[in-house]
């Protein structure tokens, strides 16, 4: 089936089987590869992006569920001189990340929270990056960063 | 985990879809927000051969102010459950449930009428619906039909819809100034419910449900007849598991399951009854 979607503002069209997953299309098709797969079964959250300007998990979206839609991922936040986006230099200014596999989802999550809830509490980044797993768990200062972040 | 290949078709309306599974008989399946039914098709444990996509049914995502009741458009995806001001105000248990459904990602996806079509009895909402006494309304090739919740569920994943029917919208008793609690047990934030219960209370009235009790959503009517004849909130949440089939799993036991509906209902209850 042939698909058109946008991804970090430019439209690709390809011909994909159905069964494709969203995270899949956006690595092996789309050829961006900072999106990563961890547990594969919409627990982890390694494979956040966002879709229509919200956080879903990539590995339970069907590519063709995403045709006509808009997607952002971690490799579309910084602006096009560099410059990092704001969640994105929080994370490196708070150490938010030790191994960084779960970082670009992790990214993606807190920058989709901030949209809902643009000064939340400790308890509600807590919360609402409870779709997001650090193996290394480095909870602690991604929490930080998140805060710092919603601070700016 | 690539699910088995299969076809794909996209509905623009209700009636739509229903032709399309009509045509394709029962090997296809509905596609909503997807959060139940691609994990399975990922493990192979469902390997439907069409899959019909009434994602995109605008026209079944609402959240409206009926009087009596709410109605909940089927599409309606729990994130915009759980922030409905009109739910929060009149539905105020249902609001709070939706919250605890997964994590906000699969919130953004997973919709109410998935997850009770989807008839889980470990997932959220089919539960907290059946406390709150809801008629689903269903659509079919011969028009539609309501359902109160408590005919509903079936089985384990099954329930009274048949094959080319849709669920089209969830209508909840608005509740009244009752109290009310949700309870759910588990060991990490996201995870299902290893048990949980949804209770209300308004004066001799009360409508309690349980999560994760049996092989479908649980009803809770000894709790609620303890309750009115006048019982106390220990006695009526010795009854909690009178109705109830536990199963046992990785996470618990049956007798630890039984134990918890105790302890849960109890805490929902007081909780309610504050």
């Amino acid at each position: 089936m042939e698909i058109s979607v946008t991804v970090n503002g430019v439209t690709h069209t390809h011909d994909v089987e159905p069964r494709t997953l969203l995270v899949q299309y956006i690595r092996e098709h789309v050829g961006l590869t900072g999106t990563n797969i961890g547990c594969d079964t919409s627990s982890c959250g390694a494979c956040s992006l966002h879709l229509n300007g919200e956080a879903v998990k990539s590995c339970t979206v069907l590519a063709v569920q995403a045709d006509g839609q808009e997607i952002t991922t971690i490799e579309g936040l910084a602006a096009a001189d560099g410059t990092l986006h704001p969640m994105q230099q929080s994370f490196m200014d708070n150490h938010g990340l030790q191994c960084g596999y779960c970082t670009p989802g992790m990214v993606m999550a807190a920058t989709s929270l901030l949209k809902e809830n643009p000064h939340p509490s400790e308890d509600e980044v807590r919360i609402g990056l409870e779709g997001n797993l650090c193996r290394c768990t480095g909870y602690h200062n991604i929490v930080q960063a998140v805060l710092a972040a919603a601070g700016k | 985990m690539i699910p088995a290949a299969f076809d794909y078709v996209r509905a623009g309306s209700a009636e739509e879809a229903i032709a399309l599974i009509g045509e394709h008989g029962d090997e296809a399946k509905f596609l909503a927000g997807g959060h139940s039914l691609l994990p399975l098709m990922k493990l192979r444990l469902a390997q439907p051969t069409v899959l019909v996509d009434i994602g995109r049914i605008d026209d079944l995502s609402y959240i409206r102010d009926e009087g009596q009741h709410v109605a909940i458009g089927a599409l309606t995806r729990h994130m915009d459950v759980e922030n409905s001001d009109l739910l929060k105000a009149e539905v105020p248990l249902l609001a709070h449930a939706a919250h605890h459904v997964g994590d906000p990602q699969v919130r953004h996806r997973g919709t109410l009428g998935g997850t009770i079509a989807h008839a889980d009895p470990a997932s959220d909402l089919p539960a907290t619906t059946l406390a709150l006494g809801a008629t689903y309304v269903a659509q079919g090739p011969n028009g539609t039909r309501e359902i109160a919740a408590s005919d509903f569920y079936q089985g384990f994943l099954t329930s009274a819809l048949e094959a080319d029917e849709i669920l089209t919208e969830i209508r909840v008793p608005k509740m009244g100034g009752a109290g009310w609690s949700f309870q759910k047990f588990n060991r990490r934030a996201q995870d299902w419910a290893i048990v949980g219960v949804a209770a209300w209370r308004r004066n001799g009235d009360s409508g309690v449900a349980l999560v994760n009790m049996g092989s479908t959503p649980v009803l809770a009517s000894s709790v609620s007849s303890a309750l009115a004849g006048g019982g106390s909130i220990d006695d009526a949440a010795e009854q909690a598991a009178a109705e109830a089939d536990p199963q046992a799993d990785l996470n618990a036991s049956v007798e630890y399951r039984t134990h918890l509906a105790k302890v849960l209902v109890k805490r929902a209850l007081t909780e309610a009854s504050s």
